[in-house]
């Protein structure tokens, strides 16, 4: 392989709503680029050499890509249903694989230990079976009919409930996890992690939510998705190896990692590998 | 009791801990520190206009600094927390109290350019906080020889609250704590302590691995 494929898809670059004529200079998969408005409203990226990038602002976020991308970004279609409250929670630097990133995030096991009594609690603990699969049609892994007993899954939930899940990932570095809704039965919230590959160990992370809580104020939301990243970064700041194992080696997954394994397999068949281990240790 | 509070800040986690740790209920309200930047906008500016937080207010008294918070709350809820028994405690609590402001200037300027992308020059904050590290780790070696397990004293003090936080969130800005033995006792301990709070990048002990106990019988 003499061209990464990753260097094709979509990466999120900055939050729409703080661009400024300035420009904010930031990095994308090693190359220096810079986001800015330009003189037509829109978002403007530029990349080493100066040379114009492709960009589009969704979900919250500026996209932006190295490469030609082959289709456009991803949808999120509960996104656009009216009545959802859309949350910007900010940028959080952590030094790991971007890839890496988003399998911390496709992973439940680890809440009793690491969100203790937010999302989990021992001795609360069994991951029950689930299913996972990778979408042929939409091309994206798709994990559903996860459950898990959560103390308070959301802001807006009083007192401990079983939480069930759905996640889905629609590029190597973008994972959107949707969630039971307490205020709202039949609906479900939308809590994104959009990682933008500064290096292959270096990553900001751009969280992102799509709500129906109308109780909620803003800065309170906002707090509660911080916190919970926060309480995960310095575990991905520590993990090794570094870099994501595509092959099973000094890792060895369990059933309660379908989601993970289902992920690795998908990232080696598209040759997304910027930020994976390829040799197995 | 109001406190102008982010979640994320050691230093409204210093006023949040010391709070929990005295049993007093604070009324907190959230500020978009991040990424709103909400503390330099005109309400807050009004308050404290140096622009930072935490503030904590109590009728017509308005804190604008973190250690002047932990006075406040010790002398009013648990005034053994100010560890003034003697001249001498009184005074290194006063020296590990105006030592904290190193630390919130090196690891925590550190921790806010490594994690929160502000500006920095990240090479000279991780150097001033090693610095001050070692500077804490020879301090509390000395607490060990004099048999005290804690800053100014065998008991915590407001010292050692304001001293923690920092500390213990110094790996989230690049600099490690694996090089310093009696800071990991201290931060254990401190950890111990009944009515302790965590914040995210603060872990509490797990019951599950309480400390040694020797076996009855052994030497």
């Amino acid at each position: 392989m003499t061209r990464n494929a990753m260097i094709d898809e979509w990466y999120p670059v900055g939050i729409a709503g703080q661009l400024d004529a300035h420009g904010r200079k930031t990095a994308l998969m090693g190359e220096p680029i810079e986001v800015g408005r330009g003189e037509d409203g829109n978002a403007k990226v530029t990349g080493a050499n100066g040379r114009a990038l492709p960009a589009c602002i969704r979900y919250g976020h500026v996209w932006s890509s190295l490469g030609d991308p082959q289709k456009p970004l991803f949808a999120i279609p509960e996104a656009d249903q009216p009545g959802r409250r859309l949350v910007d929670v900010g940028v959080v630097r952590v030094r790991c694989s971007p890839l890496r990133a988003v399998e911390n995030f496709l992973d439940i096991a680890h809440f009793p230990f690491v969100h203790t009594d937010i999302l989990g609690a021992e001795p609360h603990t069994e991951v029950q079976n689930y299913k996972v699969e990778i979408r042929e049609d939409e091309d994206e892994v798709w994990a559903t009919q996860v459950k898990f007993y959560q103390p308070q899954a959301a802001k807006s939930a009083e007192g401990g409930i079983t939480t069930e899940y759905m996640y889905r990932v629609p590029a190597p570095t973008c994972s959107i996890l949707y969630k039971t809704c307490p205020p709202r039965p039949g609906e479900w919230d939308v809590i994104t992690l959009f990682v933008q590959p500064l290096a292959e160990d270096l990553c900001d992370v751009w969280p992102w939510m799509a709500l129906f809580d109308d109780e909620t104020p803003m800065t309170d939301l906002i707090h509660f998705q911080q916190t919970i990243f926060v309480q995960d970064r310095s575990i991905l700041e520590n993990q090794i190896p570094g870099l994501l194992p595509l092959d099973p080696g000094m890792e060895i997954p369990t059933r309660a990692d379908l989601t993970s394994v289902a992920y690795r397999r998908w990232l080696k068949r598209h040759g997304y590998t910027y930020g994976a281990q390829l040799v197995a240790q | 009791m109001k406190l102008y509070d982010y979640v994320l800040s050691p230093s409204c986690y210093k006023v949040r801990l010391m709070a929990a740790l005295t049993g007093v209920t604070l009324d907190i309200r959230p500020v978009d520190f991040h990424p709103g930047v909400e503390h330099r906008g005109p309400e807050l500016m009004a308050l404290n206009p140096a622009g930072s937080i935490p503030i904590l207010e109590d009728g017509d008294l308005v804190l604008t600094e973190s250690s002047a918070m932990l006075v406040y709350l010790a002398a009013k809820a648990a005034p053994q927390w100010l560890g003034n028994d003697t001249a001498g405690q009184a005074a290194r609590v006063q020296q590990w109290l105006s030592f904290s402001h190193r630390l919130t200037a090196s690891l925590g300027a550190a921790r806010l350019h490594e994690m929160l992308l502000r500006p920095g020059n990240i090479a000279v904050l991780q150097g001033q906080g090693t610095a001050a590290l070692r500077e804490l780790e020879a301090g509390l070696v000395e607490q060990q020889i004099r048999g005290q397990r804690f800053l100014a004293s065998d008991r915590p003090t407001i010292a050692d609250v304001a001293c923690f936080p920092y500390v213990a969130l110094a790996p989230d800005g690049g600099v490690s704590l694996d090089p310093y033995p009696a800071i990991r006792l201290w931060s254990r301990a401190i950890r111990a302590i009944d009515g302790f709070i965590e914040m995210p990048g603060i872990h509490r002990l797990h019951e599950l691995k309480p400390e040694p106990v020797p076996e009855v019988g052994e030497a």
